[in-house]
């Protein structure tokens, strides 16, 4: 196979090369336990308390309100538990159709009735045909009653940004707490917690170039806030279980790279991903952007190829080592499309056939322009089997 | 990543059937955009009813690409008698398998064979026309299930999303599924039961008798000038001290039964057995 070209990032990422040799000496020598009063354990506790800063400068936040966990669904999962632990007469609970599974399935078993537990009222706010949440409608969902309000930072499907300054703010005028999924946005966008109303942020290490197993929850000084894992003093007594110095100190090295690429997300990275859209959409009859243009993650686009199925997008794609996702049902072993897809109401004959790039830094030009010259006719190719689409794209013609 | 064999790749890849055929002898379509795969099989007899060349469009995944190619190798050359004997499994035992969750692309292609044949012989096509639709979002007929819980011994719904997709969307219909496995196996169709609610997790118990010392017997004792503390509790065994006067007073056994383990059983669970460990601590 010839060489990868990984458009595939909000998946998961490349590990940085900077991060490995951050992390070797703690996987070879420097294996001590933080909690250890002997100088070769503890001395291990301070590169922990580095990472954590790293962590709090990417975030602009306190370092002790950062705790570490071992992925994105496990931060998602504590601060949902935490809300409804520590305010036990709130019954509702407020969410979009749009959440990643970490949020949305856990708030739909929190909707079921479950024996011993009486079920919570739970809201889905829709989102609009470019995946865009409206204000109004989320305003209107708040009561007295809301114990929690989760609210994705950026959808990892369309790369759609959501306003959670706006959101934060009225949470704050009724006294609500706010947690926010915040994976596929760090790194990718500035975010200053300081001046931004987010009580909790949940974020996962290995969409930024570290390795899989290691995220971080952010909870906000002043939150009330219940442990998921219980068990010894770690984190401030806030998540038991031994620290994972190697994992998190690649965490740190991936923060401090973040934060100085951010720029780059943000200029290089967004024209690149700017060049294979426009290119995609110029090239491909029938082809549609899936997402608002302009309010997005600078790395993400998302585009349906009408009558033609995804999974077979992809593994052509996957001839020339070009690596990407789709919402097609094929392709997630489900036999519907993307629940995000559907909730935006693209229709059928688009959603089975939308394909997600997401780029990095590590992407180069020359990567854009290989898939600007290969997928047009593997697109043509699919077209000419499939018994759908020739009168209504010579129509469109 | 789909575990896909190097023939089904191959058939993917490089189809050789793909195309149309000019006002075609059968013309068949099965399946539709919606549901995420839909397949068109054009066939051209010569004078003696034997298909001289067949030709398929499909809209759909890998496997159902290579699926539709492999079912116009399977009937070219064949006459309509042989072809009709054509079944899914030949399909997939020509791609050398299929994963499981798309063995149902194997059935479009015997599905597109069999309406195709039925148009032809102005038969109605059962799998589609007789029966009721059972799954909504897929609109598969319980004939159709029938026949394939039947012909491939299928036992779950699952087993039977995998081969019709029915079940796989919305999931409304999985108890009439259940009820056409059950019946194909000669088996009472399975009753509708509620299960018995899960026991109680030990965090919740713990909170429970919690609830139940503070609430409602702490108060008793009190008015008593004593007292009660949960020191601990191991599954039904629930650890408790007495204070004050009750640490002291010879009844206290008979208050604890009396009055803690009663109002447990009665409030928690009835076979929770309470213990005196106060004396311990209290030595301790």
């Amino acid at each position: 196979m010839s060489k990868i070209i990984y458009l595939d990032n909000n998946a998961t990422s490349a590990v940085a090369p900077e991060v490995v040799d951050a992390m070797t000496p703690f996987l070879r020598d420097l294996y001590g336990n933080p909690s250890s009063i002997h100088t070769f354990g503890g001395q291990v506790a301070r590169h922990v308390e580095q990472a954590r800063e790293s962590l709090a400068a990417l975030l602009g936040a306190d370092p002790t309100e950062i705790i570490f966990t071992s992925c994105g669904t496990e931060s998602d999962s504590t601060a949902i538990r935490s809300a409804l632990a520590c305010y036990p007469d709130r019954r509702h609970v407020v969410t979009t159709r749009v959440e990643h599974p970490a949020v949305r399935n856990l708030c739909q078993w929190l909707g079921q009735p479950v024996p011993g537990r009486a079920p919570y009222r739970v809201t889905e706010l829709p989102v609009d045909s470019q995946g865009m949440l409206g204000l109004d409608e989320f305003k209107a969902a708040l009561d007295d009653d809301t114990a929690i309000v989760s609210v994705m930072w950026a959808n990892n499907e369309t790369g759609v940004l959501f306003p959670v300054d706006e959101i934060g703010a009225l949470c704050r005028e009724r006294g609500l707490l706010f947690h926010t999924d915040a994976v596929q946005a760090v790194g990718k966008v500035p975010i200053n917690l300081a001046k931004q109303p987010v009580d909790m942020l949940a974020l996962s290490g290995h969409k930024l170039h570290a390795p899989k197993g290691v995220g971080a929850l952010y909870v906000r000084r002043g939150t009330r806030f219940a442990p998921y894992l219980m068990g010894g003093h770690q984190e401030n007594n806030r998540r038991g279980g031994t620290e994972s110095v190697p994992l998190i100190v690649g965490l740190g090295k991936a923060a401090e790279l973040a934060l100085r690429n951010l720029k780059q997300e943000q200029t290089r990275v967004r024209a690149l991903r700017d060049r294979l859209e426009k290119g995609l959409l110029a090239k491909a009859p029938g082809a549609r952007l899936n997402g608002h243009p302009d309010h997005r993650l600078p790395n993400t686009t998302n585009v349906s190829f009408e009558y033609v199925e995804g999974e077979a997008i992809l593994l052509m794609l996957d001839q020339y080592g070009i690596c990407a996702s789709s919402g097609s049902a094929c392709t997630t072993g489900s036999l519907e499309p993307s629940h995000v897809l559907r909730a935006m109401g693209v229709p059928f004959t688009a959603a089975h056939g939308s394909v997600r790039f997401s780029l990095s830094v590590y992407n180069t030009p020359e990567e854009i322009e290989t898939v600007l010259e290969v997928l047009p006719p593997i697109i043509r190719r699919l077209r000419e089997i499939s018994p759908f689409g020739r009168e209504q794209l010579a129509a469109a013609k | 990543m789909w575990d896909y064999t190097e023939k089904v790749k191959q058939h993917f890849l490089h189809p050789k059937n793909t195309g149309e055929i000019p006002k075609p002898d059968l013309d068949a379509t099965v399946g539709n955009i919606t549901c995420g795969d839909a397949l068109r099989l054009m066939v051209r007899l010569d004078g003696a009813d034997r298909i001289a060349d067949a030709k398929f469009q499909t809209f759909g995944c890998a496997s159902a690409i290579a699926s539709s190619d492999a079912l116009i190798e399977l009937i070219k050359g064949k006459t309509l008698d042989e072809a009709a004997g054509i079944t899914n499994d030949d399909i997939a035992a020509y791609l050398g398998g299929l994963p499981e969750a798309k063995m149902h692309c194997s059935v479009m292609g015997m599905e597109a064979l069999q309406k195709a044949l039925a148009q032809y012989r102005h038969q109605p096509f059962a799998l589609e026309t007789e029966g009721q639709v059972v799954c909504k979002c897929f609109g598969v007929t319980d004939k159709l299930i029938d026949k394939v819980v039947r012909e491939q011994h299928l036992h779950t719904v699952e087993e039977v999303t995998h081969f019709t997709k029915a079940g796989g969307g919305c999931r409304g219909c999985h108890r009439e599924i259940e009820a056409i496995i059950a019946k194909v196996h000669g088996q009472p169709a399975p009753a509708p039961q509620a299960k018995p609610p899960p026991p109680m997790t030990n965090l919740q118990r713990i909170n429970r008798i919690q609830e139940v010392l503070a609430g409602e017997v702490r108060p008793l004792l009190q008015a008593d000038g004593g007292d009660v503390e949960l020191v601990d509790v191991d599954g039904k065994r629930v650890q408790v001290a007495f204070r004050g006067h009750c640490a002291w007073c010879p009844v206290s056994d008979v208050t604890l039964k009396g009055a803690v383990q009663a109002k447990l059983r009665e409030l928690v669970d009835p076979e929770i057995v309470v213990e005196d460990v106060g004396e311990h601590l209290t030595n301790g």
